[in-house]
């Protein structure tokens, strides 16, 4: 679904040239779920905006369900950090917003997208709330809208980037499990960001690990735990500590990333 | 913590407070106008200006509507004039320097001094008081609405970047409505100038409104009558003011939580 081939940017910053991401030779399957983590700074956010065609590569292709991306898509969303809601617009307006700025749907394809606004909003159980201002919400329901809104055109390929981070650790937990409940209904490819170990491990059926400085893929890990799964209560707990402490390993080691020989073994082309 | 008590708290106190105030302040100038005997040329009584002003109701009303309209008419050009420049002012950075150094310059002009001016080009009649006006608020509403619509969150644009948005409607669906509470900052700002502007217009060349009545009446000692549309003049700035408050509320509901 998303292929990135020898994908490097370089930024032309204040104090000279940063190189952000460096060789990153990355596919992702249709349907699946790949956390990437990495330390600050390491070209997360960078790496899905390459993806989400907010920024063109400096060097190498970024493909998505095989074209190559030249700018925005209407089947990748993209759902920011901060819920990103305009403030004006009620809950539902802020679901439509995507389908109200797209210039090729047709005014009558809208309406049908309002049925499907409210069966998102009950989905994320925030049925009765459509009027509402987005002030008039919390954080959680906030990030909420803006899952919703991320949904609203059944993307093909959803980028997410530190979605829950600002979010306590409750609630979090909480937008995790409806997370996965969501994917599962919808089979969407999804790509999200996060500094979270547990959350990568909870998540993902495959956790990438960027390294710092230049950005480079340091290693891939495979999650072959069942699904559901959670963080307190589950079966696998064995399975997550195992997997936790290996990304730990990855993330504090400081010698030089994997060597590109090795990508290509763990990451048949 | 602040200790809380009926009198900041209450919302019978927030209107009995101000209205205290002003008996209090009336009060003031009539005992000085006793106690020093003050003649009623220089200064009048409170009493001698509502008597004054119900000699001549209409002429007052009449003055105070004209004054109204020019103000208002003024304003209103303003805001038609100012938004949209401001509007290619952010989506243009070459026009931002074409035209923002030739803004701040108009603006340096002390407005007063073009009076004389606008007469001589517009006579006698309400358009040299319409442009006084436009050139008094025309500058706070152009920098507040560029200066709202430039501060849009960076998440916000990049959101609309990410859902393929045109540069239109960045601006009519985003960066216009992210904006309206520093516009509305600008307008009250705006309108307070406004009033002075029409009064400047009228000073200059006239024949009605509340600042020739003012003049003349300067000129024939007349001072309570000039009190009296002193006092009108600051009735009609506040109440344009908390007009623009109300309709604030009512427009921008959403943007009350962040104060
Ligand atoms: N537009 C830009 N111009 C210049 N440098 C940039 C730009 N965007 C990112 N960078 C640099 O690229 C590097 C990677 O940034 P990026 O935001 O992708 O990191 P990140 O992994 O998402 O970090 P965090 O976890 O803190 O969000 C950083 O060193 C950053 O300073
Ligand atoms: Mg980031």
């Amino acid at each position: 679904m998303i292929r990135l081939d020898g994908v490097g940017q370089v930024f032309d910053g204040r104090e000279g040239r940063i190189t952000a991401l460096e060789k990153i030779d990355l596919h992702v399957r249709a349907g699946e779920f790949v956390t990437l983590i990495g330390r600050s700074g390491c070209g997360k956010s960078t790496l899905l905006r390459l993806i989400a065609g907010l920024l063109s590569p400096t060097s190498g292709t970024v493909r998505v369900a095989g074209e190559p991306v030249s700018g925005p898509r209407p089947d990748v969303s993209f759902m920011f950090q901060r819920p990103a809601l305009l403030a004006w617009r009620s809950v539902l307006a802020n679901v439509l917003l995507p389908v109200e700025l797209d210039r090729s749907t047709a005014a009558r394809d809208k309406a049908a997208y309002r049925d499907r606004a409210h069966e998102l909003l009950e989905l994320v159980g925030l049925q009765g709330f459509e009027r509402r201002l987005p002030h008039e919400l919390s954080g959680g329901m906030q990030q909420r809208v803006s899952l919703c809104r991320s949904l609203i055109r059944d993307p093909k390929v959803m980028l997410m980037d530190e979605p829950f981070s600002a979010l306590d650790a409750l609630t979090r937990t909480e937008l995790s499990e409806e997370l996965q409940r969501i994917k599962m209904e919808l089979s969407t490819t999804i790509v999200f960001v996060t500094h979270s170990i547990d959350e990568a491990v909870v998540l993902a059926d495959r956790a990438v690990v960027l390294s710092p400085r230049p950005g480079r893929l340091r290693d891939v890990v495979e999650i072959d735990i069942p699904r559901p799964r959670s963080l307190g209560q589950n079966g696998h707990v064995a399975d997550v500590a195992r997997i936790s402490s290996r990304l730990h390993a990855l993330l504090a080691d400081k010698t030089p990333p994997i060597a590109e020989r090795l990508v290509d073994e763990v990451w048949p082309r | 913590m602040t200790k809380r008590s009926w009198w900041t708290e209450s919302r019978t106190a927030a209107v009995l407070l101000p209205v205290a105030g002003l008996i209090a302040a009336i009060g003031l100038w009539w005992l000085a106008t006793i106690v020093f005997a003050v003649p009623k040329f220089l200064v009048p009584s409170p009493a001698d200006v509502v008597a004054r002003a119900a000699e001549d109701p209409m002429m007052l009303l009449e003055s105070t509507w004209v004054s109204l309209a020019e103000t208002v008419g003024g304003f209103l050009l303003a805001v038609v004039i100012g938004v949209p420049i401001a509007l290619l002012i952010v989506r243009s950075a070459i026009l931002e320097r074409l035209v923002y150094p030739l803004l701040l310059m108009v603006n340096a002009i002390p407005k007063i001094a073009v009076a004389p001016l606008l007469a001589v080009w517009m006579g006698f009649g309400p358009s040299p008081k319409v442009v006084m006006v436009v050139l008094m608020c025309f500058f706070p509403i152009v920098i507040s609405t560029a200066q709202g619509m430039k501060s849009t969150p960076v998440e916000l644009v990049e959101l609309l970047r990410s859902l393929n948005a045109s540069r239109t409607q960045e601006f009519f669906k985003l960066r216009i409505w992210h904006a309206m509470p520093q516009i509305f900052t600008g307008l009250k700002v705006a309108i307070s100038l406004a009033v002075i502007g029409s009064v400047i217009g009228e000073f200059i060349a006239a024949t009605k409104g509340l600042g020739y009545l003012i003049y003349t009446s300067g000129a024939s000692a007349d001072t309570a009558l000039a009190f009296a549309a002193i006092l009108l003049l600051s009735i009609m700035s506040i109440v344009l003011f908390y007009g623009l408050v109300l309709l604030e509320h009512r427009l921008l509901p959403w943007a009350q939580e962040k104060r």
